[in-house]
């Protein structure tokens, strides 16, 4: 066990290294100037080394390089261009507010994705089985930016069912006092339903657009791993010995499948870091997403870049979670007889 | 013939038209050739029985559908309909480009690292795990950002995203074809090294890949219309799917629905068609 944490962890001290790498030099290789982008088009030349001094765009690449690389090693990842403020604090600030929608998000998607992915599993070729196929070729061909907007058009703008896009609570109601981050969470240690409802509503939408998207995935790696096990000796050995069918099913079956299972929901963790960017851009919903898409908007390449370490670090530690996941659940794995 | 025989048994693997477009076998994957076959038909002679996409006409704004305009007019007072239908070019080729290339670089390199092995295979799948590090839309984002607006920078920044899938894939199949008798028959018959790598293995470990392909196109030209809602990469005024979406997205929550709900459901159908075939074709070799 030790020898594979050591190896995972040196792994991925060189692929986060990787990453940050990768950003700096690929948002240095712009065609245009660094110091016009931040002292504005109409900028002296008096000014621009001004600029040049303030932001050390004066000294050699590898020397910025450096320092960049030695600030992310202490959390800090630069400074936006348009607001002045820390990227890191300014992603801090605003990650509860992605959490609660992911979270919500990819738990619901579990919740239904597994069940239904192990009854299509269990009826291999019939209409249950077909329609859980298409429904899930349907979720992964989904565009997010359209099916928010259907949502919202039949939804909201038609029946009125749930509110508009218009952020985490109507106009009017305080957000509770911060705990967790998370409005339903937080309204709820204050005793204040009324709030935690109003914060549930707003959510709703939002989640509802992700879900459908994630479930695909889920859905698709739950069949495939389920039929694989399902024709196993030993699943047949269960049957043949009378067990009951839910208890072949899920006790002999799902606990052997789960390995793929767990390997999709990472998956579906990383499309939700793209994708709350238009989920968010679409609900007015003030996260992580919603920041990048303001740091496109005003061309500040600096919180973009910061934004991207940062989704590319989380996901890397996601994964090292999963592995390590992997490792608790298959022995073979702990003692480094991986099969690849 | 042994030989031969080997050779063969990838080749089973890799798509066929005809076997595909036999409906007992592969319902989901016939429903996505002939969706195929539509839009592709579309793309080439629609243009041709529609008007100018860009011809503005302030007067007319916002009108829903009718005899004149028959998926009405966005808020420009542009034709819809003449619009989706010159898109259907843009986002077909864009989306088939991306594939390819991908395909094509990221197949060439898994090869290489497989066939090759040690340091080389080392580095390679080094930087592969990097790049895949990455949730790939976010990748893809910011090296457009980076590149600036265009068709040909969003086409690079997505096949970048893409292609490690397509490394990981033929580096797997390569490492087990270059133990196959047949490569150390062409390598005692004389061949170079990198004649095996490419004429010899290279077609041999493709067989996963060509669906992949398909796959990865209808992911593709759903990350160009993201890109593009996002306001990176195809910018306004070009004839786009994801172009229009995000200029009538304001415009369907005023009841106008045409604008953007028509296009966005002509990038899902397009991409569920290209998923629908892959699936169909993956799902049939386990």
């Amino acid at each position: 066990m030790n020898r594979f944490l050591l190896r995972r962890t040196a792994t991925t001290l060189v692929t986060l290294f990787g990453i940050v790498t990768v950003v700096f030099f690929l948002v240095r290789v712009l065609p245009g100037d660094a110091a016009v982008l931040r002292a504005g088009p109409y900028a002296d030349a008096q000014r621009l080394a001004e600029v040049r001094a303030q932001y050390g765009l004066d000294r050699p690449l590898l020397e910025q390089y450096g320092s960049y690389l030695a600030g992310v090693v202490h959390g800090d990842l630069g400074t936006s261009t348009v607001s002045s403020g820390s990227v890191t604090y300014e992603l801090m600030g605003r990650m509860p507010a992605s959490l609660e929608i992911g979270l919500y998000a990819v738990l619901l998607a579990c919740l239904i994705g597994i069940p239904v992915g192990v009854l299509a599993a269990s009826r291999e070729g019939g209409w249950a089985d077909r329609v859980v196929r298409v429904l899930a070729a349907a979720g992964s061909a989904m565009a997010l930016f359209w099916l928010g907007l259907l949502l919202i058009y039949f939804l909201f703008y038609r029946l009125g069912w749930f509110p508009g896009p218009v952020g985490r609570l109507p106009t009017g109601v305080d957000p509770p006092p911060t705990v967790t981050g998370l409005y339903t969470v937080d309204a709820l240690i204050q005793g204040r339903v009324d709030v935690a409802w109003q914060a549930a509503r707003a959510l709703m939408l939002p989640v509802l657009t992700l879900v459908i998207v994630l479930v695909a995935p889920i859905l698709k790696m739950v069949r495939g791993s389920m039929i694989e096990v399902l024709g196993t000796d030993y699943v047949r050995t269960a049957k043949a010995m009378g067990l009951p069918r839910r208890e072949v099913l899920f006790r002999d079956g799902l606990r052997n499948a789960m390995l793929p299972v767990i390997t999709a929901i990472g998956i579906v963790f990383g499309y939700m870091l793209g994708g709350n960017i238009i989920v968010e851009t679409l609900f007015s919903w003030p996260g992580v997403g919603r920041y990048a898409n303001q740091a496109i908007k005003n061309h500040d390449l600096d919180a973009l870049q910061g934004f991207v370490i940062f989704v590319g670090v989380l996901y890397v530690l996601l994964n090292v979670v999963i592995d390590i996941c992997y490792g608790v659940l298959d022995p073979r794995i702990r003692l480094g007889r991986r099969s690849n | 013939m042994a030989l031969v025989g080997t050779a063969r048994v990838s080749r089973i693997r890799s798509l066929n038209i005809r076997e595909l477009a036999s409906p007992r076998k592969h319902p989901m994957a016939l429903v996505g050739l002939i969706l195929l076959a539509c839009y592709i038909l579309i793309a080439l002679v629609g243009p041709a029985f529609v008007g100018d996409p860009l011809r503005t006409s302030p007067a007319e704004a916002l009108t829903g559908p009718s005899a004149e305009h028959l998926l009405g007019t966005d808020r420009f007072g542009r034709d819809v309909l003449a619009r989706a239908v010159v898109a259907a070019r843009m986002d077909l080729f864009v989306g088939v480009v991306i594939a390819v290339a991908a395909a094509a670089v990221g197949s060439l390199v898994g090869v290489v690292a497989g066939y090759a092995g040690g340091v080389v295979d080392e580095v390679i799948m080094r930087v592969t795990d990097v790049i895949l590090a990455f949730p790939g839309f976010v990748l893809a984002l910011i090296i457009v950002a980076v590149l600036g607006e265009g068709v040909p920078n969003v086409v690079i920044a997505v096949a970048v995203a893409y292609s490690p899938y397509f490394v990981r894939l033929t580096r797997s199949r390569a490492l087990a074809e270059r133990e196959r008798e047949y490569v150390d028959a062409a390598a005692l018959s004389g061949n170079p090294r990198w004649r095996i790598a490419l004429r010899h293995v290279m077609p041999n470990s493709l067989g996963p890949a060509y669906t992949q392909a398909t796959l990865v196109a209808g992911w593709a030209i759903l990350d160009v219309a993201g890109l593009a809602f996002l306001g990176v990469g195809i910018q306004p005024p070009t004839a786009e799917w994801g172009v229009m979406v995000a200029e009538g997205a304001n415009d369907v929550l005023t009841g106008a629905w045409w604008t953007a709900l028509v296009p966005g459901a002509l990038i899902v159908l397009l991409a569920l068609a290209f998923q629908m075939v892959g699936d169909d074709v993956q799902g049939s070799r386990r």
